[in-house]
């Protein structure tokens, strides 16, 4: 009975199947029916209208390149404009014969057959609707040559443009970065691409902002439809879809401060960075020398390149945020919080400084050849003792060290609009394993704690963490100043105030006890009193024979190897408004070098111009005066910004 | 020996058909690229010759062994669409090429062969009775819908629309009860329908910008420099073809560089531009018959497999042409499916041929002649 039943399931099935298959194969059948009635209704019914205009192409688009959007520093004064530029372009669906058409130009302007080539060959590449630029920068005579015989060139059209042209570069240039002509390989990494950049030559953003923010500074195309006749000649405009430009950005940056830091600056291979404690705006941030991204703009020539490129003071680097250095005495800082969040150290203990510490067999050195003596904490972060954070150095160990530095904001890179930013350096156990194969060595660690060996930091990340250090919240540096968005109060740091308060005195003798490191870069206004560390990181090792020998003066030695000068402060010390670090690539000691040029940096921004003599230690009035109005001469500084002191 | 007899019980009025096709498709080839063998038409023909003599070796082979196999090309298949989502290359804003050294595999394409062998399978193996139990019905929605997802997060939403379009077709055809057809269809419109309703209310159901793709998907006019142009454009070639057409290889718009991919997925155009309404319908004539071959076979073949499988098959290669030529006419949104057999292309004509392999090795041994 089963199988009855089962063989009339069967039978019904396989009908079943096949009335279904059928079924599919009259559907089908309707589909294509579809498909020829369309194909009718196209190639018989309409056919005509369509071979009008396959002959005469009638309706053409053109694109119109958006202008882009510019960028202003903070108080809306312009760093990046857009300026005028006539020039000639053509556009193919236009013209019957381009040929023809580039050879009576040539009569009209200078045009070389090579040229003339290049730009037939661009053509075939893109699209018909897409300006191919024939000419730039023109004259206005040769402009206005070309425009009255226009009859006679279909196709092509005069137009003027816009070029990139950036102000201030000097100061700016590291930031903003500059645009350049599209390549193809930029091209063919863009995807979906965006129809402007078909353009020849079309500016995109190569490095900085003007490449991190390249999606909003261009704007988007806009389209004109033009009915043209059988000859190409425009008739006349038949719609037009409005493109957007591209948005403005302003910058945290205060050209003020920036121009007078670049300048102070000048002639070093240096970098500073000046951040608002409260908002975590980047005020300024200078790396010098600089370079000038107009030369870009249009295309860079070899030779200039080249010399760029060989420069052994590295112009084309971002050296505020790209480079990394060891840390020098500033990473001091981070050891002391560290010990005193662990409770491994009492403010009165004290450590005895012989001048070295011995480590089994090793010895190693402090700064001060016959040794400080017993000194405390606050004493040793002002007199930089190393001796005293190698002790500590060990107590705390690499891993504590190690996250303390990255809660203060080593070892990470940020969220800013810039190109090749550096996350700098926190060594690992299992890093130096993995690297060398040889186990960390607490010799690593003593290292590591007085800023040499394997740490590396930005100067960036030295003024986020003397910021955070002044603050005790979690700043985070921000460079795009956006007006509409919420202010959001960084959160605390983990770290308890008593620790905070105890390095900030430290930092506060550092230039206010005469045995500070800094003592002789003081504020002398006490309102305006600094706190601060230097630090002077070796480039070189120093041998145990040169090292008995005397060691050779930093001055006598080849500039790549003289150490790094590196100074990190913030004022005013009561109530910190503003971090800044700086750092003098090969320029020797932190304390006579870098110290003194971030006290001008951080009094300019207090003083919200030229600080005044009064605010330096008599003895160096006159000297400092004569720089200061030295600098004053050689920058324009804006007068509208209003002081409070 | 046996093998050459068997040659000669291929269903051969298709394999001329095939074989047709592709002759116009060399002939469009030499026209689009200005009278040259380069770059195009030869390595064109190479690719057909070698994959025409595949056709011959596929249709000797046993369709039980085929059948054996189905599974297995199931999960290669799947796993060579989730190496793509991993390593594959991006192309027109999304993954989608797998590069084998060898040849540059579109896994999405050839999963369509896969999934037709693996449900033909696996109604193949599945008692009568069952068919239209819920839980056998469950079970090859998953084989479908499960790589259509994938697909879809290429994101290649035409690829997947089709895989999910051929999946249903062979559910329908193995006779799965009509109702479930219906409930899905109203259920999947009334489901359209909610989510175009819920635009722009406080329970919308999908974000802002899923709208805005769906938009360009459905209406690429809206984007007059991108896919807009090219249909004005296509749509020009073709009208201005006329009955007989401008003559070989004297077409305005595709000898001029006006249309796009005209190589590729637009060559449609060109024929229809240089050879007219004739030449248009004579394609069309040509792929219908190949439709109604495979369906004679299919009718003719008494096991489970090979119907379901002959059946599957011919509705993909349907769905290539039908699509194609309603996307150069713009009735459908332009999805980067070639015209197949004529188009510019190894990774297409490659699946396109299997799938013919398939169709005669089922073709020859059908009622257990060998």
């Amino acid at each position: 009975m089963s199988k009855f039943k089962e063989s009339t399931l069967k039978t019904k099935l396989v009908t079943r199947v096949n009335r279904r298959i059928i079924l599919a194969g009259v559907l089908k059948a309707g589909a294509v029916a579809l498909l020829g009635w369309n194909i009718r209704k196209l190639q018989i019914e309409d056919s005509e209208d369509y071979k009008l205009l396959a002959d005469a192409n009638r309706v053409n688009l053109r694109l119109i390149p958006p202008s882009r959007g510019l960028i202003f520093d903070r108080f809306g004064a312009p760093i990046a404009l857009n300026e005028q530029n006539y020039k000639v372009v053509f556009i193919r669906e236009q013209a019957a014969d381009p040929a023809t058409v580039l050879k009576k130009l040539a009569r009209i302007i200078d045009l070389e057959q090579k040229r003339q080539d290049k730009i037939l060959r661009d053509m075939k590449k893109r699209s018909p609707f897409i300006p191919i630029t024939v000419a730039e920068n023109l004259t206005w005579n040769d402009f206005a040559r070309i425009s009255v015989n226009l009859p006679n060139l279909p196709g092509i059209i005069p137009e003027v443009g816009l070029t990139r042209h950036y102000k201030e570069f000097e100061s700016y240039a590291h930031i903003v970065g500059y645009v350049g002509p599209i390549s193809d390989k930029d091209l063919a990494s863009e995807k979906p691409v965006d129809p402007v950049l078909q353009i020849p030559k079309f500016q995109i953003g190569k490095v900085g902002v003007e490449k991190k923010l390249e999606k909003s500074l261009r704007g988007t195309a806009g389209v004109s439809r033009v009915e043209v006749n059988a000859t190409g000649r425009v008739m006349r405009e038949l719609n037009r879809t409005q493109g957007k430009s591209g948005e403005n950005i302003h910058l945290t940056l205060e050209s003020n401060l920036q121009k007078f830091a670049s300048e102070r600056l000048k002639g070093m291979s240096a970098s500073s960075v000046l951040i608002d404690i409260a908002s975590g705006d980047i005020l300024s941030l200078v790396s010098t020398p600089s370079y000038n991204p107009n030369n870009f703009v249009l295309g860079i020539s070899q030779s200039n390149w080249n010399a760029l490129l060989n420069d052994e003071r590295k112009p084309l680097l971002n050296k505020a945020t790209s480079g990394a250095y060891p840390p020098g005495s500033t990473f001091k800082m981070i050891v002391a919080a560290a010990a005193l969040e662990l409770g491994l150290i009492g403010l009165n203990d004290k450590v005895f400084c012989p001048g070295f510490y011995e480590l089994g067999s090793r010895k190693f050195h402090c700064w001060l050849k016959g040794g400080h003596g017993k000194l405390t904490l606050q004493e040793a972060i002002q007199k930089s003792c190393d001796v005293y954070f190698y002790e500590l150095a060990r107590k705390v160990g690499i891993k504590k060290i190690g996250d303390m530095a990255r809660i203060l904001g080593l070892g990470q890179s940020y969220n800013l609009p810039l190109t090749g930013l550096s996350k700098g350096f926190v060594p690992t156990k299992k890093w130096k394993k993995e690297r060398f194969g040889t186990s960390w060595l607490v010799g690593d660690t003593l290292n590591v704690g007085i800023g040499q060996g394997f740490s590396l930091a930005t100067p960036l990340q030295l003024a986020v963490m003397t910021a955070r250090l002044a603050s005790g919240k979690n700043v985070t540096p921000n460079l795009i100043r956006s007006p509409n968005k919420d202010l959001e109060e960084p959160k605390d740091l983990s770290i308890r105030k008593s620790t905070l308060v105890s390095i900030r005195k430290g930092m506060f003798d550092v230039l206010n006890d005469k045995d500070g490191t800094a003592y002789k870069s003081r504020s002398t206004n006490k309102k305006f009193s600094i706190a601060g560390k230097t630090g002077t990181s070796q480039v070189r090792r120093i041998t145990k024979e040169e090292r008995e020998e005397g060691v050779i003066k930093n001055e006598d030695l080849p500039w790549k190897m003289r150490d790094h000068a590196l100074f990190t402060c913030f004022a005013p010390y009561k109530n910190p408004k503003y971090a800044l670090s700086v750092v003098v690539e090969h320029g020797g000691s932190g304390s006579k070098v870098a110290a003194p040029i971030a006290r001008d940096i951080i009094l300019f921004q207090l003083y919200g111009g030229i600080p005044p003599a009064t605010a330096y230690p008599e003895k160096q009035q006159i000297e400092v005066g004569n720089k200061l109005s030295d600098i004053a001469r050689k920058i324009n500084l804006r007068t509208n910004v209003s002081s409070d002191i | 020996m046996n093998s050459i007899i068997k040659i000669l019980y291929i269903n051969w009025p298709l394999q001329i058909l095939i074989l047709v096709t592709a002759l116009f498709g060399f002939l469009m080839l030499y026209s689009v690229s200005g009278g040259n063998w380069e770059p195009w038409t030869k390595p064109q023909i190479n690719r057909f010759s070698i994959s025409f003599l595949l056709v011959f070796l596929m249709s000797v082979i046993s369709i039980s062994s085929w059948r054996k196999i189905s599974p297995f090309s199931y999960i290669l298949g799947l796993a060579l669409l989730i190496a793509v989502y991993f390593f594959g290359d991006t192309g027109m804003g999304a993954k989608r090429w797998l590069d084998l050294k060898v040849i540059r595999l579109q896994p999405s394409e050839a999963f369509k062969i896969s999934l037709v062998m693996t449900l033909a399978y696996y109604y193949h193996k599945l008692p009568l009775s069952k068919v239209s139990h819920p839980f056998y019905v469950l079970l090859p929605l998953l084989l479908i819908l499960i790589p259509a997802i994938i697909v879809f997060r290429q994101p290649d939403l035409g690829t997947a629309l089709v895989i999910v379009m051929i999946g249903i077709f062979v559910m329908f055809i193995a006779g799965v009860h009509f109702g479930y057809f219906l409930f899905g269809g109203i259920s999947f419109f009334a489901l359209l329908f909610i989510l175009f309703q819920s635009r722009g209310t406080e329970w919308q159901l999908l974000k802002d910008y899923h709208f805005r793709r769906i938009d360009t998907f459905l209406n690429p006019t809206a984007d007059p420099l991108g896919s807009g142009y090219h249909i004005t454009q296509s749509k020009i070639a073709l009208g201005s073809g006329g009955l007989f057409g401008r003559g070989y290889m004297q077409g305005s718009q595709s000898q001029l560089n006006f249309l796009p991919e005209k190589h590729t997925d637009f060559i449609f155009t060109t024929l229809a531009e240089e050879f007219g309404f004739f030449g248009t319908i004579g394609l069309l004539i040509i792929y219908s018959l190949i439709v109604i071959f495979c369906i004679f076979s299919a009718l003719a073949t008494t096991d489970r497999y090979s119907r379901l499988l002959i059946t599957g098959l011919c509705m993909t290669f349907f769905t290539y042409f039908s699509i194609n030529i309603a996307m150069v006419m713009g009735l459908l949104p332009v999805v980067g499916i070639p015209l197949p057999l004529v188009s510019y292309g190894g990774s297409s004509m490659i699946v396109i041929m299997l799938s013919f392999g398939l169709i005669q090795s089922a073709h020859v041994h059908k009622n257990n002649r060998f």
